[in-house]
């Protein structure tokens, strides 16, 4: 074979050595990033209605025992395993969180704190397994969850300066009967259904938002597993043209 | 021999010219626009900037470093092309020459890089202790401090040194202000031409504290109080950036700070802390304290892992098997 046959032949090797790893790559990368569905969200009346609850666990084969976020298609009223949600931009965006998962305390107290809600503040109602409202709309801007123990998650947008402590059944409650089985729903368990409302952006972008409690069961200072995987304790919030 | 000399030259010795003259002629010609390039049109924009007392010591030592750097790259780079343009053989010639040594050009190269490399010594050592430790954590007992005086509270236009706890954990940047009855904050202001001690320390892993036009980075460690100085010098917004690989989200755990006037800093300072303690934020705060463990709320006076049943093991927030709760 002559050199330059050779060179041909080495040239085209390489080509497809490099061919199949882009293509590995794009496919699983592709993959990991599609797996999730979006929930879109439409505005009505210049504002939009963002559903979400948090579980103690989760409906995977591969993780079920993972704490994670679930979101509710507004259209089917489905709650999908999935932290991927677009709202329109430069729109009142209001959230409620039903909180199915027991309290755990925030391994930095200071985002007991309610910040970057129109307000400061949230709106918390709590009920035990029996339906039983215990707590009735409480407006408040701080929801210790050292003394009191009755945060469960946080739900903050660092880049908006959004920090959101969800609120959680009670100690007795989260020790005793929380919800077992995913998606929850509030017949037969204890739960705290959390508003509030914040504006979205004035301008398009994709913005993560996280858990602040370091819930990662199982995780070296529970911060990894869940608190670090796009579909369980963190996501992102899509913001879209209106 | 060459078509064009003549017999009667091929006989006469060949006078060489003089290469060192030469050569230092070319070299200084080339170096000295350079180095004024570099002091006068580069140095303002070098990295960076001069925002803080810390960054103009940077920004200066940058500059020094590339002045004295630029000649010796002409050196170098102008005797390889010297060597290739003069010296090259010209055509089959046989062997050079043998060299046995030269005394002078040995001295000077000896001399020369001893005294550069012990200029850059002196010069490193004058330029850590004047900013009191170059902007970088010195750890929880700092070698060279700031000219200042540490307080329980702080004054616009005094000579108290204003301390920011920096607290990183995954994956956000928080701001306490002992002086301010110890409030926090996810804003970090800081007053124009007042020092300031940064004491980092983090949560949960490693992560590291970078202002970037600030000139300050400084590591953030679990249970570690690593100090920074510096002093702002120009009020403007500045970025803080994780500068650790710390978890998926390291990339964006960034946020902005100010440098605003004594005066306003002040003002803003005190509002917060009137905020929080209004809300009950400063209640529900730990007490100020260099680090933290945060196994433990200081208020119950327990470790996490005995509160509300939640399972754990030592050195761990949760055990490393699942929690009974959550």
């Amino acid at each position: 074979m002559s050199v330059a046959a050779r060179a041909a032949a080495l040239g085209a090797a390489f080509l497809v050595v490099v061919g199949v790893g882009i293509f590995v790559a794009v496919y699983y990368i592709g993959a990991a990033t599609t797996q999730l569905p979006i929930v879109h969200y439409s505005a009505s009346g210049g504002q939009v209605s963002v559903v979400l609850q948090e579980d103690p666990q989760n409906n995977t084969a591969t993780t079920p025992d993972w704490v994670s976020y679930y979101t509710q298609d507004p259209v089917s009223k489905q709650w999908l395993h999935t932290t991927l949600f677009s709202v329109p931009e430069n729109t009142k965006v209001n959230v409620t969180i039903y909180g199915y998962d027991g309290c755990t305390p925030l391994r930095n107290n200071y985002f007991s704190q309610v910040q970057g809600t129109m307000g400061g503040t949230v709106t918390v109602s709590q009920f035990d397994q029996h339906g039983k409202e215990y707590v009735t709309n409480d407006t408040t801007s701080v929801i210790n969850s050292w003394s009191d123990c009755n945060v469960g998650h946080t739900f903050a947008i660092p880049a908006m300066g959004i920090f959101v402590p969800v609120a959680s059944p009670n100690a007795q409650l989260s020790a005793n009967n929380l919800c077992s089985s995913s998606p929850c729903t509030t017949s037969g368990n204890p739960y705290a259904v959390e508003t509030f409302s914040f504006m979205s952006p004035s301008h398009t972008g994709t913005w993560r938002w996280q858990c602040l409690v370091p819930c990662g069961g199982g995780y070296l200072d529970g911060n990894s597993g869940p608190m670090q995987t796009l579909g369980w304790m963190m996501g992102e919030m899509d913001v879209v043209s209106s | 021999m060459s078509s064009t000399e003549t017999p009667a030259a091929a006989g006469a010795p060949r006078t060489e010219p003089r290469h060192g003259w030469r050569l230092f002629v070319i070299w200084f010609v080339l170096s000295l626009p350079s180095v004024l390039i570099i002091w006068f049109v580069w140095k303002p924009h070098m990295p960076p900037g001069d925002m803080s007392s810390s960054a103009q010591h940077q920004q200066f030592d940058i500059a020094v470093l590339a002045v004295t750097g630029a000649p010796v790259v002409i050196g170098v780079v102008l005797y390889f092309i010297y060597a290739i343009v003069v010296w090259r053989a010209k055509g089959d010639e046989g062997d050079g020459e043998p060299i046995y040594g030269n005394t002078k050009v040995q001295a000077t190269w000896i001399i020369g890089t001893s005294a550069i490399v012990l200029w850059l010594a002196v010069f490193g050592t004058i330029e850590l202790i004047g900013p009191a430790g170059a902007g970088a954590g010195e750890g929880p007992s700092p070698i060279w401090t700031l000219a200042g005086k540490q307080s329980a509270t702080w004054t616009p236009g005094s000579d108290d040194i204003l301390e920011v706890q920096v607290i990183g954990q995954q994956w956000v940047w928080t701001y306490r202000y002992p002086q301010f009855g110890g409030m926090e904050s996810t804003e970090l202001m800081l007053p124009e031409g007042m020092p300031v001690a940064f004491h980092v320390t983090s949560l949960d892993v490693i992560h590291s504290f970078w202002a970037y036009q600030l000139g300050v980075k400084a590591d953030a460690n679990p249970g570690v109080d690593n100090v920074a100085f510096t002093t702002p010098k120009a009020m403007g917004s500045f970025t803080v950036r994780c500068n650790e690989l710390c978890g998926i989200w390291h990339g964006a755990m960034y946020n902005y700070g100010q440098v605003v006037s004594p005066t306003s800093f002040q003002t803003w300072a005190s509002g917060v802390q009137a905020k929080e303690q209004a809300d009950g934020v400063l209640a529900a705060l730990p007490p100020f304290s260099l680090t933290y463990d945060p196994t433990v709320i200081p208020q119950l006076g327990k470790n996490i892992v005995t509160v509300d049943g939640i399972t754990g093991a030592a050195g761990y927030y949760y055990g490393p098997g699942n929690p009974v709760t959550p």
